[in-house]
């Protein structure tokens, strides 16, 4: 990406946090399968709320204390598949050894010691994403790094820690979570921020993606990977950009992270050049608006009331775009948000939504506006309206400031919403509950290291005469542990064979509708025996797979048989194939060799599956030969 | 100077340099407190300590609290060791129990909307190690709060016998205005702790009308209401869930919403100013529980009688033992140490006149228990033992129901409705 901006010189520095889930039997803290439900299947709801605890230093952290702002109801979706640890209902059990494993692995990859004793750690976190109200985390191991094309990329912290539950709902003043989610264990990587360039950032996340993809043990697919990015310039401040769920938006993220700060600090010269201020005195303003014909506000005068305030110095500025779509009236509008409200409007982009230009100057007058203001304004129950407007207040302090230090949410654009203030450090105590774990010298020595996705490809093309394609996609494929089975059970068969049934032949029979869930390795072993011995052709394969998706309890050569495929030898083969020919000596005779053709479709159509197919154009040239030969 | 636990430090171990707190162990390992937050263990041969500050005294921020309102009602907190609040201190990663009134309004602002607090320390045990003699301690504070005007007491107990100590107040204390427990299944430095709903529920009880020994706990495990349960008639019944205390042959005396706090009662019910103030604390805790088990050896009796003044049977089905052991009921109660018979069931009323053995332990002279939880006949059996040695007084004493625990008629409730 060819990009305006001059990083080096911006002093950009950026760090990825990346979780990914482990393909475990269990989860981190209880016997629960790690599997995802459907919420519709779900057997059991209830509901909580969450309370922050006070601290010792009389504080409780900034990003809880907001959350806390808006007392919620969180609902919980139980399922047969979950428990009474997920439902904080019951202590957690010891750390699942299994997680312990892979994560071990995961340091050795990463060159990183694991510490001599684990400690499990309760992380406050009262969005209700965890029934607790805190995420259970471990510190595994500092201190490590990995190269990239920029120099060493230091590695901060390896921590192993359990999913929070997947939020489904967001109604406002309750939120629905599904429980199913909670507790799959997660590695959490965080390296410092050695990143330099938005390019970097995607190339340290794609290495450290396939060095947890080379363990072969987390899990796959759509949400089971999460990158955050810590992104910063020199003036500006570090913020945290979460839930960046597909690798080629790092670098839009990156970037357009810049060009925010940038923005946002152009924003501060130019308000302080103007000497703009935030007094931040909220006017009732219902009366000018109870004839109003905005349908917006209409709906909010049901109930509710129009506050206003007026930011001296800021006009042109709110509306002023400081990302693609988005502007600092919608930072202004992020936060007020947090208060319940859908929204503010500001008078830089009045009129519109029905509000006239007509309301707009008596708006202006009723707040003391003069040439220069800006008016934001948020109609909605008084007590949301006024949270709104402080909580918009707040934000445009900040904008006199600096870049606020924020946790952001990923938009799908690389663009970002505010979701709450950077946690502080002062949140997190020992969960007693669990024992702390002693790594011994022999538990990691007995840690191997994976062949890593490059090697594996690497060696398909070398050892296995793979094309350099079907190699990559075999080698990163969760199947390619069949793959090599296979190869190992069955002598003389085509790896090439082996590798596009896996990776061509079974995506097409599920999207035939094929149930191909139900192959067993076993089954597979089988057909490639089958063969790999000249009992049935290579063309045969898509069909022997498909009846036994239908009948999982046949083994290749009965489903062989049951398709008729099975039972022709060699000379029961030269016999139909020489008929075949006999049956048309006319035509055989008129057209010589050039009968190959046409007659090649009489004979696949008998010999499909069978025979391979190039096998069978031999032999009828062969008989074709023999045929003209025996008349002359 | 020498390092002690929470002393900044630095820890070298293998060419790295960690910077935090140094921690209490319970491994033998030394364990580091980073700046990031997390703990972690090094085996003390493998890292060496550099001292880089002494501890502070992190004295927490006074926060104002209202001054006591005076049209609230007052209400007395008593703490037995149980915890209604807890601070944590994210810097050690250390959770102290909160006792005094302005912590806990602290940690539960509600709190202060429903009355005016006096809270006091009477134990800091935990609950499994209460024991008979704590609970006439505990009921002469409950009195002398009553008597020094306190319009209702809430007592914070462990859950894991508070059932006990609840069934021994309400023998041991007639009430003119409510005396609530109350404690929390999951602790209170979690924000997902039941403490503060249960506490704000039992606020409402000890304000409200309700002039008996109650327990109020979570009603389900969601956080929509508490019941209300009679002292005499409630019992944990599951190891951690927050609604484990279930009333058991009685409907539960009420329910409290939440957060409304709307209290609706089901049962007849003492009410506030009807009964004089009095205490009754004599006891004779050397009462014992003795459950009987298939092939179980009559010994056990034998040593009980030996050992106690009183015991209480657990016996299968409708109340039974072995054969075997009527010879030696007999002989206990000759020895005039007196026997009721309660179920294993825990559920339903013990009857002895359906089958042979049930009237051979009538005969050998033990006393049915009727619909008594074993646990409030054995803390009965102690009090009873304390107002009188003769045993047909203990006898009438035992089949007269004092404060709820014995029901006229077993009505359709519970997990059997």
């Amino acid at each position: 990406m060819s990009s305006k901006y001059d990083f080096n010189k911006l002093g950009l520095m950026a760090g990825l946090e990346i979780h990914q889930q482990l393909d475990t039997e269990e989860k981190l803290f209880c016997g629960c399968p790690t599997t995802l439900r459907n919420t519709a299947d779900s057997n059991f709801e209830f509901f909580r709320y969450l309370r922050p605890t006070r601290s010792e230093m009389g504080e409780v952290d900034r990003a809880a204390a907001e959350e806390a702002m808006l007392t919620k109801r969180f609902v919980y979706k139980a399922y047969d598949t979950t428990c009474l640890v997920e439902n904080d209902e019951e202590p957690p059990r010891k750390l699942n050894p299994e997680a312990l494993r892979i994560t071990y692995q995961i340091a050795k990859l990463l060159n990183m010691r694991v510490f001599d004793e684990i400690h499990t750690m309760r992380k406050i976190v009262i969005d209700g994403s965890n029934t607790s109200g805190f995420q259970r985390t471990a510190l595994v191991s500092t201190n490590g790094c990995i190269e990239t094309s920029q120099g060493n990329v230091g590695i901060g912290v390896l921590c192993l820690e359990e999913e929070a539950a997947q939020r489904v709902e967001d109604k406002g003043d309750s939120v629905i979570y599904s429980l199913d989610r909670l507790g799959i264990p997660l590695v959490e990587i965080g390296t410092e921020p050695d990143i330099v360039s938005p390019a970097h950032a995607k190339e340290t996340a794609e290495l450290i993606g396939m060095l947890l993809r080379s363990t072969g043990m987390v899990k796959r697919g759509l949400g089971t990977i999460r990158q955050d990015v810590n992104i910063s310039i020199a003036r500006g401040a570090r913020v945290e950009i979460k839930g960046v769920q597909a690798l080629d938006l790092i670098e839009s993220i990156v970037e357009l992270e810049v060009q925010r700060q940038v923005n946002l600090l152009d924003i501060r010269e130019e308000l302080r050049s103007r000497s703009a201020s935030v007094p931040g005195d909220i006017v009732d303003v219902t009366d000018l608006f109870i004839k109003s014909e905005s349908k917006l506000i209409k709906k909010a005068l049901k109930k509710g009331v129009v506050m206003a305030v007026n930011l001296p110095g800021f006009a042109g500025l709110v509306g002023r775009e400081i990302q693609p779509g988005r502007r600092l009236g919608t930072e202004f509008s992020d936060y007020a948000k947090k208060s319940g409200v859908g929204g503010i409007f500001h008078t830089d982009e009045l009129p519109a939504y029905g509000i006239t230009q007509e309301e707009v100057q008596i708006l202006r007058q009723a707040v003391g506006a003069v040439e220069g203001d800006c008016v934001i304004m948020v109609a909605d129950l008084e007590e949301r309206a006024c949270g709104a407007l402080q909580m918009a207040i707040e934000r445009a302090r900040m904008a006199l400031e600096s870049v606020p230090e924020e946790t952001r949410r990923a938009l799908p654009e690389g663009t970002s919403a505010y979701m709450r203030p950077l946690p502080g450090a002062a949140r997190m105590y020992p969960e007693t509950d669990v024992p702390p774990v002693v790594v011994t010298q022999d538990i990691l020595d007995a840690i191997e290291l994976p062949e890593l996705l490059p090697q594996r490809k690497a060696r398909y093309m070398e050892e296995c005469g793979l094309n350099e394609e079907m190699a990559g996609r075999m080698a990163y494929s969760p199947h390619f542990m069949l793959f090599e089975d296979v190869l190992s059970k069955v002598k003389g068969v085509n790896p090439m064979l082996v590798a596009s049934t896996l990776m061509s032949t079974l995506p097409e029979l599920r999207r035939e509708g094929k149930d191909v869930e139900k192959l067993e390795p076993d089954h597979f072993e089988g057909i490639f025996k089958l063969i790999a011995s000249g009992g049935a052709a290579k063309e045969a394969v898509p069909d022997i797979l498909s009846r036994i998706t239908q009948h999982p309890e046949m083994s290749a050569e009965d489903a062989a048989k049951d398709l008729g495929l099975g039972g022709k030898n060699v000379d029961d083969i030269e016999q139909l194939v020489g008929d075949i020919v006999a049956q048309r000596i006319d035509f055989v005779k008129e057209r010589k060799m050039e009968a190959v053709g046409p007659l090649m479709g009489v004979v696949m159509k008998e010999l499909r599956g069978i025979i391979d197919g190039e096998d069978a154009s031999n032999l009828l040239k062969k008989k074709i030969d023999e045929c003209l030969k025996s008349e002359k | 100077m020498t390092i002690e636990e929470g002393d900044a430090v630095l820890a070298r171990c293998e060419g790295n340099t960690f910077e935090g707190v140094l921690m209490p162990s319970t491994t033998g390992t030394t364990v580091v407190k980073l700046k990031n937050g997390y703990n972690m263990g090094f085996k003390p041969d493998n890292v060496t300590l550099e001292l880089i500050g002494k501890k502070s005294d992190m004295t927490g921020a006074k926060v104002a609290l209202p001054g006591p309102n005076p049209d609230l009602p007052n209400i007395s907190i008593l703490s037995t060791g149980g915890t209604i609040a807890s601070k944590v201190d994210y810097r050690t990663g250390a959770v102290t129990s909160q006792f005094t009134a302005e912590d806990i309004l602290l940690a539960i602002p509600e709190l202060t909307t429903i009355a005016n607090y006096h809270a006091r320390v009477c134990y800091s045990i935990l609950s499994e190690n209460m024991r008979p003699e704590y609970w006439v301690k505990l009921a002469e504070e409950v009195y002398n709060e009553i008597k020094a005007g306190a319009d209702g007491v809430i007592i914070t107990h462990g859950t894991d016998t508070m059932m006990y100590t609840a069934a021994a107040i309400a023998f041991m204390i007639e009430t003119p205005v409510p005396i609530v427990f109350v404690g929390s299944q999951r602790s209170a430095d979690r924000p997902s702790s039941d403490n503060a709903m249960n506490a704000i529920c039992a606020a409402k009880v000890a304000t409200s009308d309700i002039a008996e020994v109650t327990l109020v706990m979570h009603g389900t495990t969601s956080d929509d209401h508490c019941l209300i349960h009679r002292g005499t008639k409630v019992r944990k019944m599951h190891t951690s869930r927050r609604d484990a205390f279930q009333s058991i042959n009685s409907r539960p005396l009420g329910r409290v919403e939440y957060p409304s706090g709307e209290i609706t009662t089901y049962l007849e019910h003492a009410r506030r100013g009807e009964r004089e103030l009095s205490i009754n604390t004599n006891i004779e805790p050397r009462c014992t529980l003795v459950k009987y088990t298939p092939g179980a050896s009559p010994e056990a009796l034998l040593f009980a009688s030996a050992n106690y003044k009183g015991i209480v049977l657990e016996g299968t089905g409708l109340g039974h033992v072995s054969t075997e052991w009527i010879p030696f009921i007999e002989r206990t109660i000759e020895a005039g140490i007196p026997v009721i018979v309660t179920s294993q069931c825990i559920s339903g009323r013990v009857c002895d006149r359906v089958y042979d053995t049930g009237r051979d332990i009538l005969k050998a002279g033990a006393v049915e228990g009727e619909d008594m939880l074993p646990e409030v006949a054995l803390v009965k059996l102690m009090w009873a033992l304390g107002q009188t040695s003769d045993i047909d007084e203990v006898w009438k004493l035992m089949t007269t129901d004092m404060a709820g625990e014995i029901t006229r008629s077993s009505r359709t409730w519970g997990v059997y409705s």
